[in-house]
């Protein structure tokens, strides 16, 4: 009993803090989407979004940009994430560290320098001159956005699936090559399922931000290709009519689409999330 | 001994940090002054809201005007920075901040003043206003001089790489040409890509016939496939590195790109240009209206508005500067043009919300493809 009372007084700062900062702005996007501008009850802003056409292209567009960045992390991030494991444990950290090394700095600051140097004067073109190759233009078409989140998003699928991978308990390896299995069936057999939460999670972690850019696709396409992340700053700031119902219609689309995705992606997760790694909703 | 070393040298690190911002201290020295200040008001806060870089900052030696009008009065300045007028108007108009000094254009002054969002000025308590050329008083947004003081100038015209664009463009369809598909820039904003459309097309900027938006709409559409990119300070780097060739941007602004990049050149187009003011008012929301005032005369002093002039670029409406010799862009055919008076500058008007409305969605149809 007195246990649970002080469990209640030291959990109250951060159930203030989630109330504050997460459970009264929600509430003001759920009010917002569903009033019109003179604050009457409605359904025409989800209507509006679904039935335009411009909005759709957009939303689409997102969804399928993060599912191919994830997926593209994904291909890189596991085999990465194994031959990570294989190594001594100096080699590991020195690993990490590489892998953690571009998180350092901001992702504006990353993203405008990438967009420097894929510039039709930037670096990668320079190069290409010096080696007697025509110049190409690099930036303003999708495969440089989705390059451009697979960059910015990929430590968030390597850790995750790393830190499940590396704690797979070495005598299980043995015991499945012992018991007959070859290197690839014990990947497929044992690792595998076992580093399904880290890759869960990583899909998350991933999918999430993916899915709700804005500054990236607005650098690597020079504005040209929005997202629906843009166009969410646009209904609030950028237009001479800002209209936050949109706006707020728009971003609790977006939320429920990424809860959706959060539990699928739990679904499959049941019941292993004893090992860490996994999100737990 | 690894310990020492490091400690020592985050140690030199911080006393170097402590060093630069003490003694590298900028400029705060305005020496004659024409008007009066005093520090009855010293202690109170001032807040300023105002474009990113548009006020001399004290870089490179110039100017600090914030800091010398603190030095001056005794009173803190709050300075925070907006990039848009719509930007501006949303943060004012939520309630959530206070101000007491914001620096929009001509158009969004004219939507605030007929929405009650602006004080009267106390013109008596600024006496410096008199420097201000009389070209640029009783505007169409304030015909009574009674809301603003005029800050800076500024026309849109179009910008060009001489080494891409070899003959002499006359025309905003160079925007349109074909030659020099995914070489071309345009604004990132519906009201100024829109306009070049209607220059070009020959309609009014401020029409509210929706038929003439249609047009100007079908116009820019045409320009979709050419573009690079739609950009607002990016263009700095765009134009500088030889990126893009040719951009719409502000005469002042294109000072400053030329100064990295020598093949760039400018001209105004024929058809004709928007031209701007952006003007210092205050919101009614103020709390400290003297303070307030006190700055705005600062703002027009001598010295301080010929830092400010030679640190942004735009021209100024204040004859201090205009007639002043050492101004270094005194009389530059960019800025001043000596054939104003033949050419076709309109400003933007406020328009009303359902014309806004509809080009709004018209621009949201552009820029989603």
């Amino acid at each position: 009993m007195k246990q649970r009372g002080g469990s209640v007084v030291l959990n109250a700062p951060y159930l203030l803090w989630a109330a504050l900062f997460i459970i009264i702005p929600l509430i003001f996007v759920g009010y917002y989407a569903f009033t019109t501008a003179d604050g009457g009850f409605t359904f025409s802003n989800i209507v509006t979004f679904f039935t335009s056409e411009t909005y759709m292209v957009v939303f689409w567009r997102s969804i399928v940009y993060a599912i191919w960045a994830t997926v593209i992390c994904l291909i890189i991030a596991y085999p990465f994430a194994y031959c990570m494991t294989k190594l001594n444990l100096s080699a590991q950290k020195l690993m990490m560290l590489f892998v953690m090394l571009p998180m350092l700095m901001n992702l504006i600051v990353r993203t405008y320098s990438w967009q420097q140097i894929l510039e039709r004067n930037g670096l990668l073109n320079k190069l290409l001159e010096v080696l007697g190759f025509e110049p190409v233009i690099f930036l303003g078409n999708s495969a440089v956005i989705i390059f451009g989140m697979v960059y910015n998003y990929l430590p968030f699928m390597i850790l995750p699936i790393y830190s499940v991978m590396s704690k797979v308990d070495h005598s299980l390896l043995e015991a499945s090559s012992d018991l007959g299995c070859n290197a690839f069936s014990t990947v497929r057999r044992v690792i595998f399922p076992m580093s399904l939460p880290g890759v869960l999670s990583g899909i998350t972690m991933v999918f999430v931000p993916c899915v709700s850019t804005f500054y990236i696709s607005r650098q690597f396409s020079d504005g040209n290709i929005k997202m629906i992340g843009d166009v969410i700053e646009d209904k609030f700031y950028k237009s001479s009519v800002p209209d936050y119902n949109i706006g707020a219609t728009i971003s609790l689309v977006l939320m429920v689409i990424i809860f959706i995705s959060l539990a699928v992606v739990n679904r499959f997760s049941d019941g292993d999330d004893l090992d860490g790694g996994g999100i737990v909703l | 001994m690894k310990k020492i070393i490091c400690v020592s040298i985050a140690v030199l690190l911080i006393v170097s940090l402590f060093v630069m911002t003490t003694f590298g201290s900028s400029n705060t020295a305005v020496t004659n002054l024409r008007g009066t200040y005093t520090k009855d008001l010293a202690g109170t806060t001032l807040n300023v809201f105002n474009w990113g870089e548009y006020v001399s900052d004290g870089s490179e030696g110039s100017l600090d005007v914030i800091g010398a009008f603190e030095k001056l009065t005794g009173i803190n300045v709050n300075y925070t920075t907006y990039e848009s007028n719509e930007a501006m108007y949303a943060k004012l108009k939520s309630g959530s901040v206070g101000y007491d000094i914001v620096i929009p254009s001509d158009y969004m002054i004219h939507r605030m003043r007929n929405e009650g969002m602006l004080k009267e000025l106390d013109y008596s308590k600024i006496s410096n206003y008199d420097l201000i050329d009389s070209n640029y008083k009783g505007a169409y947004f304030d015909p009574e001089d009674k809301y603003t003081v005029p800050y800076s100038v500024g026309m849109v015209g179009l910008i060009y790489n001489t080494k891409v664009v070899t003959e002499t463009p006359t025309s905003w369809n160079l925007m349109w040409d074909e030659r020099y598909k995914n070489q071309i820039l345009t604004f990132n904003n519906s009201r100024d890509a829109f306009a070049i459309a209607q220059f070009a097309l020959g309609i009014d900027v401020n029409t509210t016939n929706k038929s003439d938006w249609d047009r100007a709409y079908e116009k820019l559409m045409q320009q979709n496939p050419l573009l690079q990119g739609r950009v607002m300070d990016e263009v700095f780097n765009k134009m500088e590195a030889g990126n893009a060739a040719i951009a719409p941007y502000y005469a002042g602004d294109f000072l400053t790109m030329k100064e990295v990049n020598d093949d760039l050149a400018f001209i105004y187009p024929e058809e004709g240009t928007n031209i701007f003011i952006d003007s210092i008012c205050v919101p009614s929301s103020t709390q400290n209206y003297d303070a307030a005032m006190m700055f705005i005369n600062f703002l027009l002093e001598p010295e301080v508005a010929l830092a400010n002039a030679e640190y942004i670029c735009y021209a100024s409406p204040n004859t201090a500067v205009i007639e002043n010799d050492d101004y270094s862009l005194k009389g530059d055919p960019y800025l001043y043009p000596e054939n104003l008076n033949d050419m076709n500058v309109q400003y933007y008007y406020d328009l009303d919300n359902e014309t806004r409305v509809y080009f709004e969605s018209l621009w949201e149809k552009v820029i989603i493809n």
